[in-house]
């Protein structure tokens, strides 16, 4: 097996403890079925000679009465996918607590300058607040009402519905209303049935906002803009202003950008993103179906790309001039990394002396715990564990095991569309033959290789760590940094160990591309270095001879 | 008198009248689960549990953490799909068996979702089959609170939380055999329970505080690990609740309400009920006094009268800044209501006095507090969402605005300073420790008031004047 280099590193990876104990510790409490569940989901990782890592269990329900970080399904199709787009009112149809928490809080960023309308419905929570003679007497008079009364206040050009779990068991038919509405109202209204209860996590409310975009807006503009070299950008959120530094940068080379899935996002963008002819996906898990339907329709290839990291910023422009295949771009590209990187470096140099070694964890979405070990290994931090909240095992182990994925009912009832080639505007943008060949110079199409192959051997991977285990983990390692979100900050802070958000960015950002990943250095080297840690106890708390001794004198 | 019909605006005077809407735009009421979870939260030992699906749980944590900057804990029964249709009976006992085993807990407060409500799960059952096969001793009380949001906001869920905590668990105490009072607070800072419970004691009165998360949702670093950070009232405490002298229930628009946990002790052992409004500003804190007074047959204490003073004093020092000012004021119905007393006292016209609850009592609330020459100039709206406020707001242009950190927006577009209190203040530090009642805390509101107007002055102030 692994050489004695490697078992070296795989002391390091878990700072020299024994993965078999630390497991153990982690589940001794749990009664024996909710162990032998929870057991399936803590791996150790191992990267075998031909790239297989072992398997993951993941995207399984959350045992009733662990506290975990997990959202519902509303939650990732109003809030994550489409609650950045500018200029669709979202009215969530349902009582008032749901539309209300999730209202504005993730940071979003947008510019609605950049659009000629200066549409921006991002900053309102409509919803219909449904009381208890809807939930009697059946809610569409009210959602139609809603409507109404959304389109003659604000004119906009769309407006999507999202159905709390209430709707779906009172039975109310959100998409004959919106027809209805669209109709009356000539303007575009569609909704989705994100009832919380679906799937597992945010995770199933991704896919059906996945397949409401592509069904009721992808494609319907074929309007082709001017510009050279289009891309999509699909999976980047705009939080903390990531996808105005990747605008910038994007600029830079000469890459006309078509659409974000959904950062800095207005709806126009998406009618006619398949005019672009790339798709690059970031956060993989949120977004990856549109791709795909894409891809299948009108055939725009993917690829998996990274702007968390200036190194991954570097290596990702590069994959994309390498798909252009076109010396002027690529020239260009070139030399926008060789003007950023000089600085990005510097930065990372000043940083180092006070972050080279510290240990981190990431417990996050559903890349980020990927994306951002990108980071921290640029200033020197190793991860010493890492986790999603509600990907699949696909996002730890690779598209590669995609065909061994066991559907559960959770996930059985989310609908897969059935998505045939357009008969006019299928177009497939490279032949097979280049395809292959690109493959071959190391540019994977439809291709993401997860996160564990990426991380070092022997470090601990959890899935939808649980609240207690949390607690575990931080007893055990006392890392110098967590990562993973508000719910998780104060807990984690009580033990005097800084968390960073890594949803929300705290109040950061941007840290993608090259000036975010300056950002991130400054920012975590002010967490890891901050003298507060240090004052935890009182100086009679440390010392108790110390009151003594005054008390003498 | 006027009568209260829902989502209406009073005119009290002359001011337009916003209609009714429908939909609600950027509502200013949050949901009942989540008030039920605050009350869990004062509970010495408690863990909430919500019954229906995770995303309630998550959400509502999420918003009381950004405000109270605390671990929040609150667990959930974890609806799946086949759950929803065939009820939650099973999730919840293993949510019960889970968290019991975790957290080994004093007590499980048990609320509920609008999906478990829409469905009709029948929870008491649930958990008195969950009982009956186990040991009675190493199970914790449940208490289950019935919060559907589309009955009643995060109001309505606090204080049924307040009175089913109060039903299941007080069964003791023969009314007035101990020196103690019974305090029901509603939905105040940690700050504000913090000194009221100072001020109990300065009465040489012991109190039960229902809820008290001063501690749970307000302390400091942990050098050893808290599965339940400590503090709240204890399960003791609140069984023996009949034993008080007599128990105080802030809040004027209780008066909505046919039972309360200070009317149902008065009923289950006659402990004197007593009804103030918060004790927010000078004459409602000194309706606190004359009752803790008369309760406890001791003078008021020195102190406060000097509190009093300096409170005073200060209003003096500032009533150039403050007197003819017209404010707008929102957010929960008694905060509303206290707030106005308050301004009013100070000279401050309350112009717009608006709440997303849905007491439909605040309008009565105002008119009682403010004297009737002012009422003229006042707008009340009850069930209304920041559409309907703003658009009062914009109608009359007040100097200042108070309330909480969703009105920030609106305050922004209509360049009036935002003072802000209550809950939940998610864009400032402190949210948590700002203290609204007694003396010390009008003194402090006042201060930011002040300054807030101060502030404004200074900064249009072409020359930038240091001495104001
Ligand atoms: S369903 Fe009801 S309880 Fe859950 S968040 Fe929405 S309003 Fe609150
Ligand atoms: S009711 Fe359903 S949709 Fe709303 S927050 Fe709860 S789980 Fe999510």
């Amino acid at each position: 097996m692994g050489t004695a280099a490697d078992s070296k590193k795989e002391m390091l990876a878990l700072d020299g403890k024994d993965p078999g104990t630390v497991r153990r510790k982690l589940l001794e409490k749990y009664p024996p079925k909710i162990a032998r569940k929870r057991d399936k989901q803590i791996v150790v990782n191992r990267i075998e000679p031909d790239g297989t890592v072992p398997e993951i269990q993941s995207n399984v329900r959350t045992v009733p009465g662990l506290i975990s970080q997990r959202g519902c399904c509303y939650a990732g199709c109003k809030g994550v996918v489409l609650g950045p787009t500018r200029d669709i009112i979202n009215i969530t149809h349902g009582p008032v607590g749901c539309g209300f928490y999730s209202w504005l809080t993730r940071r979003n960023q947008t510019d609605p300058e950049a659009s000629p309308d200066g549409h921006n419905f991002m900053p309102y929570c409509f919803t219909t607040d449904m009381q208890e003679e809807q939930i009697i007497f059946g809610g569409e008079k009210k959602l139609r009402q809603a409507i109404q009364e959304a389109f003659d206040n604000f004119a906009p050009k769309a407006i999507a519905v999202f159905s709390t779990c209430p709707v779906g068991l009172i039975g109310d038919d959100v998409h004959a209303v919106c027809r209805d509405m669209k109709e009356k109202l000539g303007i575009n209204v569609f909704g989705f049935s994100c009832e919380g209860y679906k799937g597992v996590s945010q995770s199933a409310g991704h896919h059906i906002a996945n397949n409401g975009i592509f069904t009721h807006v992808i494609g319907t503009d074929d309007t082709v803009r001017a510009g050279e070299f289009k891309i999509n950008l699909l999976g980047e959120y705009n939080i903390g202003g990531d996808a105005f530094e990747i605008e910038r940068i994007f600029d830079a080379c000469g890459l006309t950008l078509v659409s974000t899935f959904s950062g800095n996002s207005s709806i126009d963008q998406f009618a006619n993103a398949h005019t672009a002819d790339l798709n690059l996906i970031m956060c993989h898990r949120s977004i990856n179906y549109v791709a795909e339907m894409m891809e299948k329709k009108f055939g725009l290839p993917w690829i998996k790309i990274n702007f968390i990291g200036a190194q991954a910023t570097a290596k990702s422009l590069r994959k994309i001039a390498q798909y252009f295949d076109d010396p002027k771009l690529t020239e260009r590209v070139e030399a926008v990394i060789a003007a950023e990187l000089p600085t990005v470096e510097m930065a990372a140099a000043q940083v180092r002396p006070r972050t080279e070694g510290k240990k981190v964890m990431l417990f996050v979405g559903g890349s980020r715990a990927h994306h951002y070990q990108e980071l921290f290994s640029e200033m020197g931090m190793r991860t010493l564990s890492a986790g999603y909240e509600f990907a699949h095992r696909d996002d730890y182990e690779g598209r590669r095991v995609l065909p061994d994925i066991k559907v559960d009912a959770d996930s059985r009832n989310i609908q897969e569309l059935e998505v045939l080639p357009d008969a006019d505007r299928y177009r497939p943008r490279i032949d097979e033959c280049r395809a292959g060949e690109l493959a071959a110079q190391g540019l994977q199409f439809s291709e993401y290789d997860g996160m564990m192959t990426e991380m070092v051997q022997g470090s601990l991977i959890i899935d939808d760590i649980s609240h207690h285990e949390t607690e575990r983990m931080i007893a055990m390692f006392k890392p110098d940094l967590f990562c993973a979100g508000i719910k998780e900050k104060y807990v984690i802070q009580k033990h005097g160990i800084p968390l960073k958000q890594l949803h929300s960015y705290d109040y950061g950002g941007p840290y993608a591309g090259f000036k975010g990943a300056i950002n991130f250095y400054e920012d975590i080297d002010r967490m890891v270095s901050s003298r507060i840690w240090g004052y935890l106890k009182a100086p009679w708390q440390k010392n108790p001879e110390l009151t003594a001794k005054y008390a003498f004198e | 008198m006027i009568s209260s019909h829902s989502r209406e605006a009073y005119s009290l005077g002359q001011i337009p009248i916003t209609p009714s809407a429908m939909a609600t735009q950027n509502g200013c009421k949050l949901c009942a689960p989540l008030g039920a979870s605050l009350v869990f939260k004062g509970i010495r030992g408690a863990v909430p549990l919500l019954h229906g699906s995770q995303g309630c749980s998550t959400y509502i944590r999420r918003y009381l953490i950004s405000h109270f900057r605390e671990p929040v804990d609150i667990a959930c029964s974890n609806f799946a799909e086949q759950t929803a249709v065939f009820g939650g009976g099973a999730n919840l006992k293993t949510a019960l068996e889970n968290v019991s085993r975790q957290y080994d807990p004093a007590l499980i407060g048990i609320a509920t979702t609008c999906l478990s409500e829409t469905i009709g799960d029948d929870v008491p059952m649930f958990i008195k089959e969950y009982r009956a096969g186990r040991n009675a001793a190493t199970v914790p009380p449940m208490v289950h609170v019935s919060t559907p949001s589309y009955q009643g906001t995060h109001m309505e869920g606090f204080h049924a939380a307040v009175l089913a905590v109060v039903s299941a668990l007080a069964h003791d105490g023969t009314a007035g055999s101990e020196q103690r009072v019974n305090i029901f607070p509603g939905m105040l800072s940690p700050a504000d329970l913090r000194h009221l419970k100072d001020i109990v004691a300065a009465f040489g009165l012991k109190a039960m505080v229902l809820p008290d998360y001063s501690e749970t949702l307000d302390g400091g670093l942990w050098d050893t690990y808290q599965r339940i950070p400590s503090g709240g009232t204890s399960v003791e405490d609140i069984a023996t609740a009949g034993s008080a002298l007599a128990s105080i229930e802030l809040g004027h628009t209780l008066a909505s309400r046919t039972l309360t946990a200070a009317s149902l002790l008065e009923e289950r052992f006659g402990v004197r009920a007593i009804r103030i409004g918060l004790p927010i500003g000078l004459r409602q804190t000194d309706a606190l006094m004359l009752a803790l007074a008369e309760v406890s047959g001791r003078p008021v204490p020195p102190r406060f009268t000097e509190q009093r003073g300096r409170l005073l004093d200060s209003l003096v020092d500032g009533h150039k800044h403050v007197n003819t000012i017209r404010a707008a004021v929102y957010g929960e119905d008694d905060l509303v209501a206290g707030v106005t007393a308050f301004l009013s006292e100070i000279g401050i016209t309350p112009v717009v006095c608006a709440t997303g609850g849905r007491s439909r009592h605040l309008t009565a609330a105002v008119q009682a507090l403010v004297p009737q020459k002012r009422h003229a100039h006042i707008t009340v709206l009850e069930e209304a969402d920041f559409a309907a406020i703003e658009a009062a707001v914009a109608a009359v242009q007040p100097d200042v605005i108070i309330g909480h950190s969703k009105g920030y927006a609106m305050s922004r577009r209509l360049s009036i300073p935002l003072v802000r209190v209550g809950f939940p203040i998610h864009d400032r530090m402190g949210g948590a420790r700002l203290l609204h009642v007694g003396y010390e805390g009008a003194l402090a509101l006042s201060d930011r008031l002040a300054n807030a107007l101060i502030d404004q002055r200074q900064a249009a102030s072409p020359v930038g004047y240091t001495y104001m």
